[in-house]
């Protein structure tokens, strides 16, 4: 008779399960829930508190698509995935969007069938070495041991950097963030290499941050894109102007402060239009004209978020650098909304 | 009286036989089996298949022949970035191979002291010994991995202790044996080197070096030899009840062969030394291998302990007191009675134990060592995105080994077992 | 005669002399110690040996146990604390993580106010396999063992109760099915029970446990799997992969013994390529390859992914732990079965398996606690197990990071005492069953 407890999580299971057709955005609204793909824990970009709620600058991605989306930006269910199983996650229907620092590159878009939408931070690898060890660059690393995560695009990065330089290096690998960050403090590797934004981050954490460098080599560039899956192209869209809304809504000066002003009509048509009292632009996508207006009231705009997540304002304490708006120096540049 | 009428009527075959008569019921049983699980395996293929279709993608293995890109630390047949990610595959086995190797060797060693001093009638030893199994029993294996390396990365020194300070002329530490350096990074153990050197057959897999394989050549001549040796001395006192003494013919013919063809080949050993971060000329042990070693070693001496002892007390104190009545010492006791027979009650548990351990060395997962699932199931998963072709393999690869140790090991047991005439 | 003898004896004892006390060497402690401690060089070695390696480990870890720290917000804060207290460079530990982030190791997610709800499953567990495994425990609960996994699902996922009741009536279908059909040969019964019952499964449920909710919405408040964690989760897959194994586990037996060639290969195909593989390729299996096999858009959740494998791989150890219950049972058994004019289900259900399993349970309990030990590596699948999943999520907090030593401590002891509890009571019951046999 024990056979039952089987039957009835697979029973379970199937009611629980829904069907994951094309149409992903019929799917999340159907659940009344985003599911999102995010990192298992990476302070700044998304991890969760001690009561299990999720933040960061990639949550902030899945709450404005929620938001948009469902209405509501708290109706999203994170799931951790590790670097091993993210795309599969994606793949398999999992999850409806993969917000977990991802690299866009030419294989992952082509080979691997992911979707990637719009780069939300460009990033680069780079070192991390001890202040004591007298290193001031990259390219005096010969022979040293470095800490390196696997599944990533860093080790080959590094394999490439080294060859390139026709220097040699002891690869230690390790399986997480966290225990990278443990044995680059006890001393295990003479370098830690990952994105510079997860280096910044894992610095700032340490107890005493000043007795470590970063070093001035970027050795490559790391667009991080949330991820679909190939083949919906309304959702893709949905995920990709989300993202582009929350750009532009910065650099037209739209904040979750002032967007319920704004919300009543502009001077700038292309506000208008972003916020809905102009033209039907939320129809496009499959969904209502404000749905802009809520993306934008989850977390705010691309630079509210950015200075509450990792900003210099933040522990982590990034400056914007590259992900500047391209008014400033930076790269970030929103199509037109039209 | 009446009589038998037992032959059936119908000497045909008819249809409901195949349900009600026992000689056909198993056959109909079998067909109707065979035709379900066919059913459910082409349900799950048919199922692969149309989800490979919806995904774009195709199976099939030719990625193991694409470059790998990726750097492997503990490689220990010569790889590089620029080879193949099959190339990659098989430095993976050959470390899987190599941790359980030296696993399965370590935990036999420490077990069998283990599972000995646990019968002790040291009373403080003994404690300690059960201690030590029940403890390391019952904690899940990844926490000893957990700890290993954690205990190696955070109490060993960074090899910069290891410098020598040009002001002072002396380093903070130095080496064991001016030979060894623990570190918190790895191990750096001297390599061996010959000076005159045989030189190397680079076959396609790896280098043999000529110098082991003679070395190997002339060690095996000398064990043959030897064994001749003993042989003819069993031979001698079989008929004359006197055993020559042959110690020192043995130690004679084991040692002095092979001295010799080290000295001709200018064996020394090639000790590390400390050059900007890291030791290089000898050989740097990664502490992520230390580790899993560690663990696995501990954990499963812990079971293999057990499977001592439970062989030693099965072996009733009869044939003890009957091998002290005819005259043997305590030691030939134990070598000529006790273990051959407890043996027999050993080897069946210890061969799972072995395969247990085969099979845990795939936690390296915990500790960042490259073994095949960390090669051919990681990284190249990763890179190439081709899941059910790797993990499909690296199963086939894993079952492969296991029935490769079941099947040598019962050899073994069958060889060993009492024959029953 | 006496009399010469009397006189040939110089001075006879007429009183007692009391008993001395045995020479000091030879009492007390000093021979206790000389026996188990000093009996020869080796000995005495061994124990200088150990002596040293406890004195090893006292000196090195009592300090950091004794200045552990139970009150503080952070580690930076409990390190603050022990300087102040014991000095520069003391070490110690900060088991103000323990204080603050227990629940999480014990329940992961699960929400705080429902925490009786696991609580209390886990006490029914006891009351479910009282009747099997304590022998004072009234043998009349046993009715209570079968309703037990129903309850504990309903329990541990919540929602409406209709869903576990309507899967556990499917059973109750098939039995009445199989005691109708069954006259007409145990396997007609057999395969008409199986039969009805997946139909209810499939078509049955689903539609009535809606209708039924409609109509009388009983139910407690669902709580979704990527809630669990820590011991729970550990728990949860451990008991469930078991419990839910044991059927597959016995049919497996019962194939790998089976006269006929085709089962008995699927039989030992399945059991050898299970136990040939490292269970983490199988959780790999769950989380990578599972929605391959599976008819496209099907899609669950990782967790009863996990159960799946999990309960193939326990599956597999099962039945060759029920196999050597098997073949411990005498001939005589089976003869006897024969020589009754049983048939072979008969004879599995009246006289074989209940004895088979009885003289299994603690090859069962052992591998229970193997599977229990194992759960923790689903952590690379990225659940939240409670000696990997959880402490690098806490770790992953600015308050407890590089925290590493104190949760392996605490989880370990955990982990000690439950399996040091059952491995006891596994050998118990080993010494039992010997005894019930002579």
């Amino acid at each position: 008779m024990k056979k039952s407890v089987f039957f009835g999580a697979l029973t379970a299971a199937a009611l629980a399960a829904g069907v994951a057709g094309a149409a992903t955005l019929d799917d999340v609204k159907s659940r009344g829930e985003l599911i999102c793909g995010v990192n298992t824990g990476l302070v700044g970009f998304a991890a969760p508190d001690a009561n299990g709620n999720w933040s960061g600058f990639d949550v902030a991605v899945c709450q404005a698509v929620a938001a948009a989306v469902l209405g509501d930006p708290s109706k999203v269910k994170y799931v951790p995935t590790t670097g091993q199983t993210r795309f599969t996650a994606l793949g398999s229907g999992e999850v409806d969007l993969l917000a977990r620092n991802t690299t866009w590159t030419y294989s992952r878009d082509t080979d691997l069938k992911l979707q990637f939408t719009a780069t939300n931070y460009y990033d680069g690898q780079g070192f991390m070495v001890r202040k004591d060890s007298g290193v001031t660059s990259a390219k005096e690393l010969d022979g040293a041991s470095i800490c390196i995560q696997t599944g990533t695009t860093t080790e080959l990065n590094l394999a490439d950097y080294f060859k390139a330089n026709n220097m040699s290096y002891q690869p230690i690998t390790v399986d997480s963030n966290a225990e990278g960050e443990q044995q680059f403090l006890a001393g295990a590797c003479d370098a830690y290499t990952t994105d510079a934004s997860g280096l910044a981050a894992t610095r700032a954490a340490f107890a005493n941050p000043q007795d470590y460098v970063i070093l001035p080599e970027i050795i490559s560039k790391e667009p991080l894109a949330p991820a679909v899956r190939q083949g919906d192209d309304q959702w893709t869209d949905i995920v990709r102007w989300t993202i582009f809304g929350l750009i532009a809504a910065e650099e037209y000066g739209v904040t979750s402060a002032n967007i319920d002003e704004l919300a009543k009509g502009t001077e700038n048509p292309e506000v208008n239009r972003m916020l809905g009292t102009e033209g039907d632009l939320g129809a496009m996508l499959g969904l209502d004209k404000q749905w802009l207006v809520r993306a934008i009231k989850a977390n705010g705009n691309y630079g509210e978020i950015f200075a509450a997540t990792i900003g210099e304002q933040t522990p982590i304490g990034l400056a914007r650098g590259l992900n500047a708006q391209w008014t400033q120096g930076g790269l970030l540049y929103a199509p037109p909304f039209r | 009286m009446t009589t038998a009428h037992d032959a059936p009527e119908h000497s045909g075959f008819r249809l409901s036989q195949l349900i009600y008569d026992t000689r056909y019921r198993s056959l109909t049983i079998q067909v109707v089996v065979f035709f379900l699980v066919m059913a459910f395996v082409g349900w799950l293929v048919d199922n692969t298949i149309q989800n490979l279709n919806a995904l774009g993608k195709d199976f099939n293995f030719g990625f193991l022949w694409q470059r790998a890109g990726y750097d492997i630390g503990n490689a220990l047949i010569p790889y590089n970035n620029d080879m193949t990610h099959g190339r990659a595959m098989l430095v993976g086995l050959v470390n899987t191979l190599w941790i359980s190797f030296l696993g399965c060797v370590a935990a036999t060693i420490l077990g069998v002291v283990v599972g000995v001093l646990r019968l002790s009638k040291n009373w403080l030893v003994a404690r300690m010994m059960t201690i030590y199994v029940e403890v390391f029993r019952n904690i899940p294996l990844l926490l000893w991995i957990l700890v290993a390396i954690a205990l190696l990365t955070e109490v060993a020194p960074s090899p910069n202790a290891y410098k020598i300070n040009p002001e002072t002329g002396e380093a903070k530490l130095s080496m064991v044996f001016e030979s060894i350096a623990f570190t918190n990074r790895y191990t750096a153990i001297p390599s061996i080197h010959f000076d005159r050197s045989l030189g190397v057959i680079d076959t396609a897999f790896m280098p043999i070096s000529l110098n082991v394989l003679a070395i190997a050549v002339v060690l095996g001549l000398c064990f043959w030899i030897n064994k001749r040796l003993l042989a003819h001395a069993g031979r001698v006192q079989e008929a004359t009840g006197k055993r020559p003494t042959t110690w020192w013919k043995s130690a004679l013919i084991l040692v002095v062969p092979t001295l010799a063809l080290l000295i001709a080949l200018g064996f020394n050993p090639d000790e590390p030394v400390l050059k900007g971060f890291n030791f290089t000329g000898g050989t740097n042990v990664s502490n992520s291998f230390v580790a899993l070693w560690a663990g696995l070693s501990l954990y499963t001496a812990a079971f293999i302990a057990e499977i001592v002892r439970a062989g030693i007390l099965a072996i009733s104190k009869g044939q003890t007191e009957a091998a002290y009545a005819l005259g043997l010492r305590p030691n030939r006791t134990m070598n000529l009675v006790i273990l051959p027979q407890a043996l027999r009650v050993i080897i069946p548990p210890l061969i799972s134990q072995y395969l247990n351990l085969t099979k845990n060395s795939s936690l390296a997962i915990a500790v960042g060592y490259l073994e095949l699932r960390g090669t051919l199931g990681g990284i190249t998963l990763n890179q190439t995105g081709r899941e059910l072709e790797a993990i499909t393999l690296m199963m086939l690869l894993y079952l492969a080994i296991s029935l490769t140790i079941s099947g040598v090991m019962n050899v073994y047991n069958n060889r060993v077992k009492l024959k029953e005439r | 005669m006496s009399d010469t003898h009397a006189e040939s004896v110089a001075y006879v004892r007429d009183t007692m002399l009391k008993p001395q006390p045995a020479p000091a060497g030879e009492s007390g402690a000093i021979r206790w110690l000389r026996e188990n401690l000093f009996s020869g060089w080796l000995n005495t070695l061994l124990t200088v040996l150990g002596v040293l390696t406890i004195y090893f480990f006292v000196s090195h870890f009592a300090s950091w146990f004794l200045h552990g720290v139970w009150k503080a917000d952070s580690l930076a804060e409990c390190r603050k604390i022990i300087t102040a207290e014991y000095g520069q460079g003391a070490t110690g530990a900060c088991w103000a993580v323990i204080r603050d982030r227990w629940h999480q190791f014990i329940f992961g997610f699960y929400q705080r106010e429902l925490y009786w709800r696991p609580v209390l499953t886990f006490l029914l567990l006891f009351v479910a396999v009282g009747p099997v495994l304590f022998q004072w425990v009234p043998k009349k609960l046993i009715w209570f063992t079968p309703i037990y996994p129903f309850l504990a699902v309903w329990l541990l996922w919540g929602g409406s109760v209709w869903g576990p009741i309507l899967v556990a009536v499917g059973f109750v279908l098939a039995w009445i099915v199989f005691s109708l059909v069954g006259r007409y040969g145990s396997i007609a019964g057999f395969s008409a029970g199986a039969i009805v019952a997946i139909l209810f499964w499939m078509f049955g449920v689903s539609p009535l446990a809606g209708i039924l909710h409609a109509a009388i919405p009983l139910g407690i408040e669902p709580v979704e799997s990527a809630k669990f964690g820590g011991f729970l989760l550990a728990i949860t897959l451990g008991a469930g992969g078991i419990v839910m194994s044991l059927p597959l586990g016995v049919v497996l037996a019962l194939g790998r013994q089976s006269d006929m060639f085709l089962i008995k290969t699927f039989s030992v195909v399945f059991i050898e390529f299970i136990r040939g593989v490292p269970l983490i390729t199988l959780l790999f299996v769950a989380s990578l390859l599972l929605n391959y096999f599976l008819p496209p858009g099907t899609n669950f959740d990782i967790i009863l992914r996990v159960m799946i494998l999990v309960t193939m791989f326990s599956a597999a150890y099962i039945a060759e732990v029920v196999r050597g219950g098997l073949a411990a049972l005498p001939r005589g058994q089976y003869e006897a079965a024969d020589a009754l004019g049983l048939d072979y289900w008969k004879a599995q259900r009246l006289i074989i398996l209940p004895q088979a399993l009885k003289i299994s349970i603690p090859g069962i309990v052992s591998t229970f606690i193997g599977m229990f030990k194992d759960t923790t590596l689903v952590a690379f699948v990225g659940l939240f197990d409670p000696l990997k999943g959880i402490p690098d999520f806490i770790r992953a907090d600015f308050a407890w990071k590089g925290i590493y030593w104190e949760p392996f401590v605490f989880v370990g002891a955990i982990f000690f005492i439950l399996n040091f509890a059952m491995s006891r009571y596994s050998m118990h019951l080993e010494n039992r069953l010997q005894r019930d046999h002579r």
